[in-house]
């Protein structure tokens, strides 16, 4: 009997066929109980804020909400941005801009802001290793070692840039999707 | 369900009628009443019977929380207030539940370091102490979705912390990393949308452990108790019923245990949490140094000792997967640590090892502390990889008894017999 091929039979043919229509739709009907658990309409239409950044002399620097998540927004000194241009790209732990306006850019201090408004740098407030809001927002704060941000969860340190320069962050801080809508007003998202 | 005869007589009609049709008494007398234990099991194996109370604590405990406690980002924190100073008998309650989570995690630790003293994962008991690792992360998922639910920064960063390990995958596949963590989140932070989830599968888990529970026992009792010999029992003199010997001796290691319990809940509820947690999440501040519960601390500092994302997230998840291996890691040929003369050091470090991780753990993450953390990381897994294979091969076991009774009693008492250590992992033999 083993060396006997059996003849395929109709019922196989049903059996398969019946069989893998109902995975199919099992597996189809479990998409919606994997789908419902991500960001809900209410939570992407949190999706653009506009900012007045009149306020905001050189040298300081606010925290927004944007999508529930901290956006830095600092005017930096000039001595803060000659810094950041100064840094040579190969030092960098990471050499993307990671800038929502044009990713895939190497990580210079340009590709990072706007141009023209060099003094403004917008930042996703998260840091990149376990996100941790980092220190440096306000006058009091440690900096780190690169005169920027500093998360004080494992200890990394970024530049006036908002760049990752030491500790176990993988990436620089996000610039999230910027315009300026006029000399004194940004939108974010 | 084990391999011997019900002995089980139905004492009235009624019983008699009822073990016809569902013999549940039946299996209750076979399971927990008459099951041969062996007759020299030390005060380290009633924290089985600990560890199910501290379930069916917790359910109860829980179930009550749940009545009165709100899953909003708006309301939990002060849910969890009112339960502690409004709701009648909320305070005590609630530090039942509170506490008792960590008493859970002081037993299933105890318990786990007895099955590696004694050797229990070996053959035939690996299923039985795979069960045990599945058991123990089920718990640990609990334990951190149940942390999460009083909404205060240590909840809303640990949370943070936690769930953002699953980022690290972006090293891998980009966007893969970030899309499961805004699929763990239901937004693009942790916020009320987390809460409210956490909530639904903080109460689902414990449902799932014990389920996992009944397969555990159903596997013990296939299989039969390990003892601090190793020695498989022989015959009857090696066992005596379980009850009333082990229930009762399971009854005075419970009341002891009730005791640090009973006076955590009553003199120091808040002692084993962080001041952190009495203030409510702001997700706009983190705290300046963020540790998870006590039980969790050996694994967070294994995670920081590493310098990248990714393989600290795999050494933690490792750490605890590598427990599954052991069955096959340990090739000594006896069981118990007890007649190992070089492992039994080991052991020790082994044990120091844990203990000094769970310290640095709690440190904050830089200069000499990594450094330890380093050191202890590597000798947690050389322990598991290298020393676990190689001493069992290499050193030569200490004669054992000859049987259980032999032990106990002195020679007199067992069979006499053979010089080779006999027996110790060969499959069980007929009680
Ligand atoms: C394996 C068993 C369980 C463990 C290990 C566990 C663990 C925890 C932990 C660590 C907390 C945080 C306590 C705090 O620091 O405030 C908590 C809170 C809570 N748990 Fe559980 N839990 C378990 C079972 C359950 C069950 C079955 C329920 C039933 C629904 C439940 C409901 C709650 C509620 C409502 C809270 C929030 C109130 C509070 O924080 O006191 N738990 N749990
Ligand atoms: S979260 Fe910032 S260093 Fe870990």
């Amino acid at each position: 009997m083993a060396d006997v091929a059996e003849e395929p039979k109709r019922r196989d043919f049903l059996v398969i066929a019946g069989g893998t229509m109902a995975a199919v739709g099992a597996a189809s009907l479990l998409w919606p109980f994997v789908q419902q658990m991500n960001p809900d309409a209410s939570a992407q239409a949190l999706s653009s804020v506009e900012i007045d950044i009149t306020p905001i002399k050189t040298g300081q620097a606010i925290t927004v909400l944007w999508r529930g998540k901290p956006v830095f927004i600092r005017n930096r000194t000039n001595e803060e941005i000659e810094a950041a241009k100064a840094v040579e790209l190969a030092v960098l732990v990471d050499p993307l801009a990671r800038n929502d306006n044009d990713p895939g850019l190497p990580a210079t201090d340009a590709n990072r802001t706007v141009a023209g408004k060099e003094n403004w740098l917008v930042l996703v407030g998260v840091c990149t290793h376990l996100g941790c809001i980092p220190k440096g927002q306000s006058m009091a704060d440690t900096k780190g070692e690169f005169d920027g941000w500093f998360c004080p969860c494992h200890g990394s340190h970024y530049d006036t840039s908002g760049r990752i320069r030491k500790g176990p962050a993988p990436q620089n801080l996000e610039v999230p999707p910027v315009t300026f809508v006029s000399d004194t007003k940004i939108k974010i998202g | 369900m084990a391999q011997h005869e019900s002995t089980y007589k139905p004492s009235n009609n009624f019983g008699k009628w009822m073990d016809e049709r569902l013999p549940v008494a039946r299996l209750v007398h076979d399971s927990f009443v008459d099951f041969p234990t062996p007759r020299n099991l030390n005060y380290l194996w009633t924290f089985g019977g600990i560890l199910t109370f501290c379930l069916v604590a917790q359910l109860v405990t829980g179930i009550v929380l749940a009545m009165h406690y709100q899953p909003s980002a708006d309301e939990a924190f002060n849910s969890v207030e009112r339960i502690r100073r409004d709701v009648n008998f909320g305070w005590m309650i609630r530090n039942f539940h509170a506490v008792g989570a960590s008493m859970f995690f002081i037993a299933v630790y105890v318990h786990i370091f007895r099955g590696l003293y004694y050797g229990s994962y070996k053959a035939p008991r690996e299923i039985l102490w795979i069960l045990g690792v599945f058991i123990f992360l089920a718990m640990m998922a609990t334990a951190f979705m149940g942390y999460a639910l009083p909404w205060g920064q240590m909840s809303f960063w640990g949370v943070t912390v936690i769930t953002n390990l699953f980022s690290s995958l972006d090293s891998i596949i980009p966007g893969l990393g970030t899309s499961i963590v805004q699929w763990l989140w239901g937004g693009y932070a942790v916020t009320g949308a987390t809460l409210n989830r956490f909530f639904s599968l903080h109460y689902l888990l414990p449902f799932v452990i014990i389920g996992l529970v009944i397969l555990h026992v159903w596997a013990l009792h296939v299989v039969g108790q390990n003892n601090p010999t190793g020695v498989e029992p022989k015959t009857k003199a090696d066992t005596v019923p379980m009850g009333p010997y082990a229930i009762a001796k399971d009854a005075v290691a419970m009341f002891a245990f009730l005791i640090p319990f009973a006076w955590f809940v009553f003199f120091l509820p808040d002692y084993l949490g962080h001041a952190d947690n009495f203030t409510p999440a702001n997700p706009l501040v983190t705290p300046p140094h963020i540790v998870p519960e006590w039980y969790f601390l050996p694994f967070y500092a294994i995670l920081r000792a590493i310098p990248s994302k990714l393989g600290g997230v795999m050494a933690m998840f490792a750490a605890i997967a590598v427990l599954a291996f052991v069955p096959w890691l340990d090739r000594s040929r006896v069981r118990s640590t007890k007649y190992r003369p070089v492992y039994k050091w080991f052991f020790l470090l082994f044990v120091i090892t844990c203990l000094a991780l769970g310290y640095l753990g709690s440190k904050p993450a830089d200069g000499i502390y990594v450094f330890w953390a380093r050191i202890f990381t590597f000798y947690y897994f050389a322990h598991f990889i290298l020393v676990m294979p190689f001493v069992g091969l290499l050193e030569t076991p200490k004669k054992l008894p000859n049987s259980i009774s032999e032990s106990v009693l002195g020679k007199s008492g067992g069979g006499g017999g053979d010089t080779v250590p006999s027996g110790a992992t060969a499959s069980p033999e007929k009680r």
